[in-house]
């Protein structure tokens, strides 16, 4: 009996420890756009991992053999949105230094490049909650609608149109930033 | 969908491209799921009162808890001592610096009770 708890035990801290390290990065980089600091980050991404482990089983248990990828991603939604509501914040620096704006560029074309990918990057800051969120899964997580809308509970058909509005709404925003074109 | 709006999706994706988390953080988090998770909670949760009846019993539960409490205080320090710039940084006094020390080290020791207990 015991034993067999203990292979029990086992088969699902090795299952853990895979889900682990396939996600750490999705957890990671969706923590990092949400906070908009790596210090923060990465706090959320340990308290993510942290209860994910407390409720694995069940989760697993649950799943039905679908991917746990939405339900991690929804702990760290969860989470980060008590960390805003009980420090009464928003993220006070710009997301600027992530990913590609760190890339190396060899050409000047390409500075202009990236200062258009910095205006993007500001505009999805001063998206709604929820539009950002979307953003965030599907273009740093590669999540599609299925997932997106598992982990924002919400359907399928309301995930694509918050999708679509998102982008409508950032293109906006990034073309009023932009200022009007000269002639 | 027009080409436009695709090509915007596509700046979009490199804007959002993924962050891969400092190596510091892995390894910490793999420390804490292994030592801190997953070895003192089986232990504490086997741990059956009538086992206690008998004194032989007693030295894995306690050296479990004491695996776990160890644990559990060096994640609160390991996170307190993370904040230590920004501290240093709000601060206007040495007095002030150690009432923002031990404010952090209560926040976290809150959250890290919460989330292992």
């Amino acid at each position: 009996m015991a034993a067999a708890e203990e292979t029990d035990k086992a088969r699902l801290d090795a299952a853990f420890s895979d889900l682990y390290r396939a996600h750490l990065r999705d957890v990671y980089s969706y923590s990092y756009y949400r906070v908009g600091n790596h210090h923060d980050a990465e706090d959320l991404t340990e308290q993510t991992f942290l209860q994910a482990y407390r409720h694995f089983e069940r989760a697993q248990r649950e799943s039905d053999g679908r991917p746990l990828r939405p339900w991690l991603i929804r702990i760290a939604h969860n989470l980060a949105a008590n960390y805003y509501r009980d420090r009464s914040r928003k993220p006070q620096t710009p997301i600027d230094d992530a990913g590609v704006l760190s890339a190396p560029h060899t050409t000047e074309d390409l500075v202009e490049d990236r200062d258009d990918l910095k205006r993007i990057l500001a505009g999805v800051e001063k998206l709604p909650d929820d539009r950002r969120e979307a953003l965030i899964m599907r273009f740093a997580l590669g999540m599609d609608n299925r997932e997106i809308a598992r982990a924002l509970g919400r359907t399928d058909g309301a995930t694509k149109v918050l999708l679509h509005r998102a982008i409508r709404q950032l293109e906006e925003i990034v073309k009023q930033d932009e200022g009007p074109t000269e002639p | 969908m027009s080409e436009h709006f695709a090509d915007f999706e596509l700046q979009l994706k490199r804007a959002l491209s993924p962050v891969d988390p400092p190596k510091e953080l892995e390894a910490r988090l793999e420390g804490t799921l292994g030592s801190l998770v997953g070895m003192a909670a089986e232990e504490l949760e086997a741990w059956e009162l009538s086992a206690m009846r008998d004194p032989r019993n007693w030295v894995r539960p306690v050296a479990a808890a004491a695996i776990g409490s160890g644990a559990a205080v060096g994640l609160v320090l390991v996170r307190t001592q993370r904040r230590r710039h920004k501290r240093r940084k709000e601060s206007d006094s040495a007095v002030d610096l150690l009432g923002r020390t031990l404010r952090d080290l209560g926040r976290e020791a809150r959250r890290v009770a919460d989330d292992v207990f």
